[in-house]
């Protein structure tokens, strides 16, 4: 066996294991070893989506001396490598840009359990991504609510308790909703291991025993999942959670803790339940309305929005709602398109909460519209990074948004019953995406003549700059060579099948 | 005959009318610069002002905020169907789940039927279920103990206390202090009984956990049951006593080393295993104290964990550290 098979096992063990270190450590040395450790996950995945492009094909790791239906085992292939790799990357920027807000908006002698909560949040999200048991999955949801809970209230203010506590009201009752659905498949299959599982479920799918117990499965499932990354009814803790915390926090939570839940979705209906029986029980249509209602009262929840930083999160939960509407289409064009927007939006929506960040810093702390009138010219490059972000959110060529938008459209000329409703809600979420991004945008390069007290940004706003400008990067990379990336989403389904 | 309003300024032909002569921009209008009533700048509720009447009075004002009013009646009425209705549907799907106890179900397969029947040659352990979580699926239970782990640093980032310059905050610890100023109550049946008790909870605490591969039993229980006899030494004796043996720094250095061996000891078992190398750990003759590999030594990291972390939140509600 190769030496880089064992790099997925190293990455998520390591990420825990410095998680655990830092208990002990002092703050600026948990930041070092937490930012050092986010860098070495984007080289092993990345070196793990080398191997499995070169190679073509997935391998699964045995987690201890058993085989597949006995112990512990976790899978790589190009999708999952890939993924690793973007939210590595995605988290080391929101690291970076929103870092200095961390030493501030966190009291002094409790910044090292931030990074304790950031490392293993990282080993959660890794887990999630990797894993091909479904036990091992729910034990990562865990870690990953409680960790996300910890992220939102470390700000410890009134906003952030109460934030923290709909949180963990909405996502213990999508785990509940998880773990019941865990147990009713292990209870008609007899297996835990996603393989073992979806041989079993495909053999009483063609006896035709047990159909209420895996409709009841599929749909407990997709409602657990979707409650915790936030799909439209079920959206009420995200404005709160993401509008409070600290920004890092912010970005980390709305670009990547959702993202790491839909992506079990994915993986669960492809490797367990089998994509086929999906589409048949309808489930998918059920998520595909949702996601159009979500694109819809999303935007115009944010346009009604006088907070920007409230505006940007009711904008999350439309982009959540573009990515179940192309799960919903039930076609592999559909599935691509959303895997796709799930890095778009992990991309665009961590650079517009830290770029926001730099113009409020420079608006005397305030979040609304009338202050930050101007602010693009206070601090350039987070009005540069902002205003990329907005056009890449409404769509604009060369952006990564617009790419996704592309995929989505072509994805609904394939399946005829819903090519209307998908166009018609692009076209109007395109609209309305653009009123209140652009007015934003407009607002923050229009002059304003209200005086700012000198300059009190923070002292580490350099970093805020590099990462707004790496940011950036990433977003015209996903944009202009999305080919590359469309083609290894394409082959890494094919190895879930 | 069309009504004469008096409010030209906010009349929606004035500010297009503005707007076409360049006095206003679009994005000026009164939707970004109205403050909803109820939603209070924060800076007024911090501090001496805070005053939780005219909060509460604030929020739950029903007549200007028609958000509150719609999420009283509607909501409250749609969380009781929806729960009604995922109990029916539960309800419906258990009449078609295989019969208990069935032998052809489908769980009694390949599965368990490996647990029982290799798992003490396997794994060195005569307790089949302590083989499975700590041997067969030590990943999962490496994440469970990581559970505990995050949930202790979260309850510190909720309540630990710490010693800074903020002076509100000062203040909320010597609160916190003066209201254990009459403790240890020193209760003489309290502490006669603890003198009895505690030794007991701790020796058959330490008896689960070491017997954990032999009998039932194993790190989570025994570790709880050391826990709650620390609690209960805690309330005979006081802080003073406990903090002797056992401070935050002791419970820091615990569980650093419980969960650092438990972690480099499994990925040293699983990277071997995954790689096909022997692991050279002897498993032992099956129902020995010292037998079936790791087992033993992460069965008692187990435990220093439970114990600790339930000790932990004990002292961190009650008194903000440790």
């Amino acid at each position: 066996m190769e030496f880089i098979r064992n790099f997925p096992f190293f990455s998520i063990i390591l990420a825990m294991f410095c998680g655990i270190v830092s208990s002990v450590l002092k703050g600026q040395w948990a930041k070092r070893l937490c930012l050092a450790m986010v860098t070495a996950e984007l080289f092993l995945s990345a070196a793990v989506l080398m191997y499995t492009l070169h190679t073509g094909e997935s391998f699964t790791y045995m987690m201890g001396h058993f085989p597949a239906p006995w112990g512990n085992e976790i899978r790589a292939g190009v999708l999952e490598a890939l993924t690793a790799t973007g939210f590595s990357a995605i988290m080391l920027l929101s690291l970076l840009g929103g870092i200095s807000h961390v030493f501030t908006d966190v009291e002094g002698t409790k910044t090292n359990l931030f990074f304790i909560l950031v490392d293993l949040l990282m080993s959660s999200l890794l887990a999630l991504i990797y894993t091909n048991d479904l036990f091992t999955a729910y034990v990562f949801v865990e870690i990953n609510t409680i960790a996300a809970c910890g992220l939102i209230m470390i700000k410890q203010d009134g906003h952030g308790i109460v934030a923290a506590i709909r949180y963990m009201v909405m996502s213990l009752l999508g785990s509940g909703m998880f773990l019941i659905s865990l147990t009713l498949l292990y209870d008609i299959t007899g297996h835990l291991l996603m393989e073992p599982a979806g041989e079993a479920t495909a053999m009483i799918q063609a006896a035709g025993a047990y159909d209420v117990p895996l409709l009841v499965v599929i749909g407990l499932m997709s409602v657990g999942l979707a409650i915790k990354s936030g799909l439209y009814p079920f959206h009420s803790w995200i404005p709160e959670t993401y509008g409070y915390a600290t920004p890092a926090s912010s970005a980390i939570l709305s670009s990547l803790v959702s993202k790491g839940y839909i992506f079990l979705l994915i993986k669960v209906f492809y490797r367990v339940i089998g994509y086929g029986t999906v589409i048949s029980s309808g489930v998918l249509n059920i998520l595909f309305v949702f996601g159009l209602f979500g694109m819809l009262m999303g935007s115009i929840r944010a346009i009604r929005e006088t907070d920007t930083r409230r505006m940007v999160a009711y904008s999350s939960v439309a982009q959540i709602g573009y990515i179940y509407m192309g799960i919903g289409l039930g076609t592999q064009a559909g599935m691509v398109a959303a895997i796709f927007h799930i890095f778009t939006h992990a991309a665009t929506k961590s650079m517009l909460f830290i770029s926001a960040v730099g113009l409020y810093e420079v608006s005397g702390g305030k979040t609304d519209y009338i202050s930050l009138r101007g602010s693009g010219y206070r601090n350039r490059t987070a009005g540069i990074a902002f205003a990329a972000g907005a056009l890449s959110m409404v769509g604009f060529p060369m952006l990564s948004g617009f790419i996704s938008k592309l995929l989505f459209a072509t994805a609904a000329v394939q399946s005829p019953h819903k090519m209307v409703f998908t166009i018609l809600g692009l076209a109007v979420s395109t609209i309305l995406n653009a009123i209140y991004f652009l007015r934003l945008v407009i607002s923050i390069y229009s002059p304003s003549e209200r005086e700012y007290g000198p300059d009190q940004s923070h002292q580490a706003s350099k970093m805020l700059k590099v990462s707004s400008f790496l940011f950036i990067v990433v977003n015209l990379v996903l944009g202009l060579f999305s080919k590359p990336i469309v083609d290894s989403i394409n082959a890494g389904l094919g190895m879930f099948l | 005959m069309s009504r004469l309003r008096n409010d030209y300024e906010n009349s929606r032909f004035h500010r297009f009318e503005k707007w076409v002569d360049g006095e206003a921009a679009p994005t000026e209008l009164k939707l970004e610069t109205k403050e909803p009533v109820w939603r209070r700048p924060p800076e007024e509720l911090s501090g001496p002002k805070l005053n939780e009447e005219k909060i509460n009075a604030a929020v739950y004002d029903e007549r200007h905020n028609k958000e509150l009013k719609y999420f009283r009646v509607v909501n409250r009425l749609a969380s009781v169907v929806l729960c009604l209705m995922l109990i029916g549907v539960l309800l419906w799907t258990v009449v078609y789940l295989p019969e208990f106890g069935n032998p052809d179900n489908p769980i009694n397969n390949e599965v368990s039927a490996r647990y029982i029947e290799k798992g003490v040659e396997e794994t060195g352990a005569t307790n089949f279920v302590t083989g499975m979580i700590l041997d067969y699926r030590a990943f999962d239970t490496f994440g469970e103990s990581c559970v505990l782990f995050i949930a202790a640093t979260c309850v510190q980032v909720l309540m630990r206390l710490d010693n800074s310059d903020d002076r509100e905050k000062m203040k909320k610890k010597q609160a916190e202090e003066n209201d254990r100023i009459y403790e240890p109550k020193n209760d003489l049946i309290l502490q006669k009984v603890s003198c009895v008790l505690v030794p007991l909870l701790f020796i058959f605490g330490i008896y689960i956990i070491l017997n954990g591969h032999l009998s039932p039993g194993g790190g989570f229980s025994g570790g709880a049951i050391i826990g709650s006899g620390l609690i209960l030494y805690l309330n005979a004796f006081g802080f003073k006593k406990t903090e002797r043996f056992f401070t935050e720094k002791t419970f820091r250095r615990i569980t650093l080393a419980a969960l650092t061996f438990y972690c480099l000891a499994k990925s040293y078992s699983f990277f071997t295993g995954a790689n096909h190398l022997e692991s050279g750990i002897p498993l032992g003759t099956p129902g020995a104290i010292l037998s079936s590999g790791l087992i033993l030594p992460l069965n008692i990291c187990v435990g220093l964990v439970v114990a600790c972390t339930m000790y932990a939140f004990y002292t961190l509600f009650r008194k903000g550290g440790m």
